[in-house]
């Protein structure tokens, strides 16, 4: 194996792979004012970015995440890496618990008043005193469905095990998702900690895999709009927008109930650049931004001005956009504590690496 | 020619080198070590690597070396007479080949994992033209098969290059040599060109066995996240469950197989040259 040129060259070649992949953002030096802002894939129209560098005149990096596991990890390593970020409910309360996020001051966020009062308090489930976070979007998570290739009635998420539609069913690849619908498809808290409950969520999702076509959390999207599946897991948010990509896409909310979530802003504890957070927030909170933002990414605004505004009345008046939350139960996550979380990822992995 | 006289001057020109080597082999390497053997509250522990023990991991590990060895085994296949026929080419054809085959390279590796998606995709690009021309479709995204696929598409150019240039230099006298001793084709190539090209055989083996033993970028895509492999678990360990500790340990265990697949190559390498 010696005197191999080539090999070495190709070896070479592979390393620096590696290294482009894992390099950091251009973290320039100059000395126009920065704010390192963390949200999730797809979650803002870019305009509203440019609008918000034009008029701050502060320099904006901005980062992805695609789930709140991969923020936290990213965060838990380094909670000065970014100044303000967008977690779910539970992600918030296990922040706030782990001290890696900061009380906000509300008198530099004045916009703030523009989120509607129910949001607030739907958000002490996991910040009690509305101390630490700003709603961006709420919603709910349901299943979208192509009528073209499905001919009964969805209304449970029974219909996700049904053998008819095996290979085309898309599921969500974040354990709380999969294990909700697994939880309530058998009438179990969606919150539960009894490791009885877990593992008969954790027999019914393996005995569903071989009919499940992938998990996916971004793509279900894009291969609902394609035609790739007949029934998917989704958010809320990704309905009107399906639907207008795609007539054939159903959106609902299976009876036995679903999950309600929160994605709100927060300012990591370890921020640079903490005004410039504020001013973020305060601008995201502004009711022309929520609006504009709204209809680029079509995930329910909790900002009431911004919700008025909207000119089409049938989103406007949707039920899919802005659910009853009466009419079907609901409820948040919650952070299940340290244990918790070991029981539900030792049986997700259970899940994700069982033959089928 | 003596470019260096002193030995520290040799030493000072090294120096970026072991630099390198100290920072970015070293460091992570103990750092690797350090993680695998201890648990949260630092205290030394063997618990994330017989983790590996347990069902899950397991069924993944073996997951993972049965791909592997598949892929491998049909990038052999299929470079093996590829390098044989470069090698009987005339020089200006052949590397204008060669060039060919490292052509891909130059694009990025998940871009081109990626098309392999939509490619195999229930509806996608080769479905549409089967569907078109009303032959039976196919079905393997999200598959084992899509995944050795994608490694054997991703990792041939790293078996294709060794085994090419092994053959290359063997000299064509050997060979002439061998037909006028009354061998016949086959005896020729058992004898000769085989193991002539054993050394590299086995780095292509290597330079592909320990990628697609690794990887975890392939397996998300065309396997749809349905099929864990266990360099998904560690990534996930990583990335999504924040425990570096066992992500560390499972390392370790992947290091022990590797290592393995390299003294096997070594014993191999010995025996073919003596």
């Amino acid at each position: 194996m010696k005197n191999k040129p080539l090999s070495i060259i190709l070896c070479l070649l592979l390393v620096c792979f590696c290294i482009c992949g894992c390099a950091e953002n251009d973290k320039a030096t100059n000395k126009k004012e920065k704010l390192y802002v963390y949200n999730w894939g797809e979650y803002i129209d870019d305009e509203v970015i440019d609008k918000f560098e034009e008029e701050t005149g502060i320099d904006v990096v901005y980062d992805m995440f695609e789930t709140n596991e991969i923020m936290y990890a990213k965060l838990a390593q380094d909670d000065s890496a970014y100044d303000v970020i967008c977690p779910s409910d539970y992600m918030i309360q296990k922040l706030i618990e782990n001290d890696l996020i900061q009380e906000l001051n509300f008198d530099h966020i004045p916009n703030s008043k523009n989120i509607g009062a129910q949001y607030y308090e739907s958000s002490r489930s996991f910040d009690p005193e509305n101390k630490y976070s700003v709603p961006y979007c709420w919603g709910t998570v349901g299943i979208l469905y192509n009528k073209t290739m499905v001919d009964e009635t969805v209304d449970s998420w029974d219909i996700l095990w049904n053998p008819k539609y095996s290979g085309q069913i898309l599921m969500q690849d974040s354990v709380r998702d999969a294990y909700m619908v697994a939880l309530l498809k058998n009438g179990y808290s969606q919150n539960t900690k009894n490791p009885d409950e877990i593992a008969v969520a954790t027999k019914d999702l393996i005995a569903q895999k071989p009919l499940v076509q992938a998990y996916v959390v971004d793509q279900v999207r894009d291969k609902m709009i394609g035609g790739e599946a007949a029934l998917g897991v989704i958010y809320s948010g990704e309905a009107i927008y399906t639907a207008r990509e795609n007539d054939d896409l159903v959106y609902v909310v299976p009876k036995e109930g679903t999950n309600v979530w929160i994605d709100s802003w927060v300012i990591t504890k370890g921020s640079k650049n903490k005004e410039n957070a504020e001013k973020w927030i305060d601008f995201m909170c502004r009711g022309d931004i929520a609006l504009q933002n709204f209809e680029y990414i079509t995930y329910s605004t909790p900002n009431t001005i911004a919700q008025e505004n909207i000119e089409d009345e049938d989103i406007k008046n949707s039920k899919v956009a802005f659910p009853d939350l009466s009419e079907f139960p609901s409820e948040s996550y919650q952070y299940l504590g340290q244990d918790g979380d070991r029981l539900y990822n030792d049986a997700w992995m259970e899940v994700k690496s069982a033959d089928y | 020619m003596k470019l260096f006289k002193s030995k520290s001057s040799a030493g000072l020109l090294s120096a970026p080198y072991m630099a390198w080597a100290l920072i970015f082999i070293l460091v992570p390497l103990g750092m690797v070590f350090y993680y695998g053997l201890t648990n949260d509250s630092g205290s030394f522990t063997l618990e994330n690597i017989t983790t590996i023990a347990k069902p899950g991991y397991l069924k993944a590990l073996i997951r993972s070396l049965r791909l592997a060895v598949i892929s491998t085994f049909v990038c052999f296949i299929l470079a093996y007479p590829l390098g044989m026929i470069l090698s009987s080419m005339k020089l200006s054809k052949n590397t204008y080949i060669v060039t060919l085959f490292i052509l891909p390279m130059w694009m990025n590796f998940l871009l081109r994992t990626l098309t392999w998606m939509t490619l195999l995709e229930g509806k996608g690009v080769i479905n549409t033209v089967l569907e078109f021309f009303h032959l039976p479709t196919i079905n393997v995204i999200n598959t084992g098969a899509a995944i050795v696929l994608g490694m054997v598409y991703n990792f041939l150019p790293f078996m294709i290059l060794p085994i090419y240039n092994s053959l290359n230099k063997i000299d064509e006298n050997v060979i002439n040599a061998a037909r006028d001793l009354g061998a016949n084709t086959l005896q020729t190539f058992l004898k000769i060109t085989l193991p002539l090209s054993l050394p590299g055989i086995l780095s292509g083996i290597t330079m592909v066995f320990i990628p697609a033993l690794t990887t975890f970028a392939i397996s998300t895509m065309l396997g749809g996240s349905k099929i864990l492999l266990i360099g998904n678990i560690i990534e996930q360990e990583f990335t999504q469950l924040y425990d570096w500790h066992l992500g560390s340990g499972l390392s370790i265990v992947l290091m022990v197989f590797i290592i393995l697949n390299m003294i096997i190559e070594t014993i191999f390498d010995k025996g073919g040259n003596a």
